[in-house]
């Protein structure tokens, strides 16, 4: 038995490593310089320590509470770091940052909505799941319900939070690696399962630990050293830094093309200054709100999230865990601020989504600049660097989501309901979470490379609705209110997976080909008249003129490419793929209504199915929420 | 820490220290929770509403909206700091005097365990 766990990694570690070297060759034959090679060896750095932790992780995976919550051995503090690094994933660093760098304002109005979100999973959610649960957050809701039922439904809703988030890190894994060191994109996605099964697969919980402790040490560092170098010639002054920002041309010309024809008016200062307050990328105030419920409820509602509460060893470093969290990922997202108005100074809004349309190479260009530019050693490393830690960002948060998707599978429907509680060796038990993160880890492979060209934000947007109006009622209230029982927690999951997917499905975010078309005939019907105008600026003496016409003209090409290719695109489509020509629920974001339908249907759902036995186990789960009684070993297998 | 696997849980409930440790902890925890929230949703509302007061320049370039919501970062900071003390001063001391008093006791009956 031994032997085996010792040989396997070393076998991993050796397949990994020409896994690296693949992307070495790969990222030549794309670039073919001496740059190239700095990246490699930075990924191999980093994937090689991993790898080691891994190895070492794997001879102390024996039973299934070792490979679901590494025994539940975790300290406090180590707890808080493997948070920030299992919740930090590549949207926050990458596309808060670009968020900012081309917004201002509104970008750095997630950070506080991410931020601000473990309020609730400090106050409400961490001891009492500490104290209740043990591998899955189905043990919480299954507590004091009927353990079959409701595991189904329970695993149903963790995986369809993890599968949306999975996919989000997935493709938004391609588009990166493919966008900093060339490689395609479906060898990106590739690349990231594979090293991630390494992790889960051998070193279950306690090696994905340890790479999300790495990886949130590396991402802090990298942020930090990038900030440093970006404020400290401000002397650490805020005001000075950003009236620089605001002060600069390039800063400028973006609010005055977000603004279109109102900036005409407005000074140059004005236009600056604009770039500091709210209304430039979030234009809905509904969807807003809407938005920040999803974030600051959802949060306490994902499997991922929720599941490293299992691995420390009371209710008292449960808390301590959060507040380490809080703190660390606190820190980041104020990072964040310098990372990107910084980026949006130094390298300017238009470059930077000139690279990318979303902004999310924002941080790994700033990072570039700030080191010396393209040309220089330093500036290469440091973008190497930065493209290594995203990197290792999102495996690190996938691994994360598969072993909670895995722990679904494997301890939820096949030990509880398909087994229906009878004894499952500890041997078994292991094999059936490593079979299961095989075949979650396969089809994640499977499903990012089906949905290249998705869109990664609206995805985490449906993650985070599900698990605030389906996973947070039923565990709130299984947790705080009396009555709650298995009808409701049924009824809840049920009501806010569909109100939450169901609504996102009639939403905005789709595309809707009429009203596609009708832009793209718009933008050709008006072409020759603006065409004309600017042909005839070409003319003038002015050379500010000229140029300004110049570039009129190329956007107007550029325009109508797009224009002729969406036609062709949609061809004769008219409805989206709900078959509805405009969006029957207006807003992007469903919480404001999905969650309050989650509640409800707990609240009914119990109230019609009166449940004693629910309401008789009551004073156990409220005494031991209370006083921080650990669910020991023996009592809790249902 | 203890793994205690019955208690008479019927019992706790009634006894007087688990009774005000639990009334003061939900106010505690509920009244926090709520404050914080409230304070939250002031940042997308104003944001939304209130635009004109976000643009008000207070600091430099710095306006109200921006320091808003670094004051969001300072309000999430207090709540885990003053939410920590408080429990391990408060909660914790009290939560293990009544484990203390009930742990040497067993139910009589085994209420829904290993079902």
């Amino acid at each position: 038995m031994k032997t085996h766990f010792k040989k396997t990694p070393l076998a991993a570690l050796l397949g990994l490593a020409a896994l690296g070297a693949s992307f070495a060759i790969q990222a030549q034959s794309a670039a073919g310089e001496g740059k190239r090679s700095l990246t490699f060896i930075v990924f191999a750095v980093i994937i090689a320590i991993t790898m080691y932790v891994t190895y070492i992780a794997a001879k102390r995976v024996r039973s299934a509470s070792d490979f679901y919550t590494a025994g539940g051995a975790v300290t406090g503090w180590q707890n808080g770091w493997a948070i920030s690094g299992d919740y930090l994933s590549a949207a926050s660093f990458l596309g808060i940052a670009g968020l900012i760098s081309l917004y201002g304002y509104d970008g750095f109005m997630y950070s506080v909505g991410f931020l601000v979100a473990y309020i609730t999973v400090l106050l409400l959610i961490a001891e009492p799941c500490r104290n209740i649960g043990r591998y899955t957050l189905s043990d919480i809701l299954t507590y004091r319900n009927d353990p079959r039922k409701t595991r189904i439904f329970g695993a149903l809703s963790v995986i369809t939070v993890s599968t949306f988030y999975l996919t989000a890190q997935m493709v938004g894994a391609g588009v990166l690696l493919k966008t900093l060191i060339g490689i395609n994109y479906e060898t990106s996605v590739l690349c990231v399962g594979v090293l991630m099964l390494a992790y889960v697969l051998f070193g279950g919980m306690v090696a994905t630990t340890w790479v999300q402790i790495i990886k949130a040490v590396l991402l802090v560092s990298a942020s930090l050293l990038i900030v440093a170098l970006v404020w400290v010639p401000y002397g650490l002054s805020l005001p000075a830094f950003l009236q620089d920002v605001v002060s600069d041309p390039k800063v400028q010309a973006r609010v005055a093309t977000l603004l279109g024809d109102p900036a005409k008016t407005m000074s140059a200062a004005d236009l600056g200054q604009r770039f500091l307050e709210p209304g430039l990328y979030l234009k809905a105030p509904i969807d807003q709100i809407s938005l920040g419920m999803a974030l600051v409820f959802g949060t306490a509602g994902l499997p991922h999230i929720l599941m490293r509460f299992f691995t420390v060893r009371t209710a008292l470093h449960a808390r301590q865990s959060v507040v380490w969290a809080m703190i660390i990922i606190g820190g980041f997202y104020l990072l964040t601020l310098f990372l990107g108005f910084g980026a949006a100074k130094f390298v300017g809004p238009a470059d930077i989504a000139a690279v990318d349309a979303g902004g999310n190479i924002a941080a790994p260009l700033l990072a570039q600049f700030i080191g010396g530019g393209p040309d220089s050693v330093f500036g290469n490393f440091m973008l190497a660097f930065v493209s290594a830690v995203a990197f290792a960002t999102i495996v690190a948060v996938v691994a994360g989501l598969v072993l909670a998707s895995a722990s679904a599978i494997a301890h939820d429907l096949y030990v509880g309901v398909i087994r229906d509680g009878k004894e499952v060796s500890p041997t078994g038990q292991v094999k059936a979470a490593r079979i299961a993160t095989l075949i979650v880890g396969a089809l994640a492979i499977g499903i990012g490379i089906a949905s290249k060209g998705q869109n990664a934000a609206v995805l985490v947007g449906l993650a985070f609705a599900v698990a605030a109006s389906a996973n947070f009622p039923c565990i709130l209230l299984t947790l705080h209110w009396k009555r709650c029982n298995t009808a409701g927690v049924i009824a809840g999951l049920v009501v806010g997976i569909v109100a939450a997917v169901g609504l996102t499905l009639l939403s905005p975010n789709l595309t809707y080909p009429k009203a596609v078309k009708a832009a793209a005939h718009k933008v050709l019907d008006e072409d020759s008249a603006k065409r004309a105008a600017a042909t005839e600026a070409l003319k003038s003496d002015d050379p500010k003129q000229v140029a300004k016409a110049k570039k009129e003209i190329g956007a107007l090409d550029k325009a109508v490419t797009k224009a002729n290719a969406d036609i062709a695109k949609w061809g004769n489509a008219q409805t989206s793929f709900m078959g509805l020509e405009a969006p029957w629920f207006p807003l992007k974001n469903p919480g404001i209504i999905s969650i309050p339908l989650g509640f409800l249907a707990v609240l009914i759902g119990s109230l019609l199915f009166r449940d004693r036995r629910a309401e008789s186990l009551w004073n156990e789960v409220y005494v031991r929420q209370n006083i921080g009684l650990v669910v020991s070993k023996s009592t809790a297998v249902h | 820490m203890t793994t205690t696997d019955v208690m008479d849980w019927d019992a706790i409930t009634r006894d007087p220290r688990f009774m005000d440790l639990h009334r003061r902890k939900t106010a505690f925890l509920w009244g926090l929770m709520a404050l914080s929230v409230a304070y939250y949703f002031l940042l997308p509302i104003g944001a939304a509403y209130f635009q004109d007061l976000f643009k008000i320049r207070v600091w430099g370039v710095i306006n109200i909206g921006l320091l808003f919501a670094l004051s969001q970062f300072i309000l999430t900071w207090l709540v885990a700091v003053i939410y920590g003390r408080k429990s391990s001063r408060d909660f914790d001391v009290l939560a293990a005097q009544v484990l203390a008093e009930f742990s040497g006791r067993t139910a009589s009956v085994r209420p829904g365990v290993n079902t």
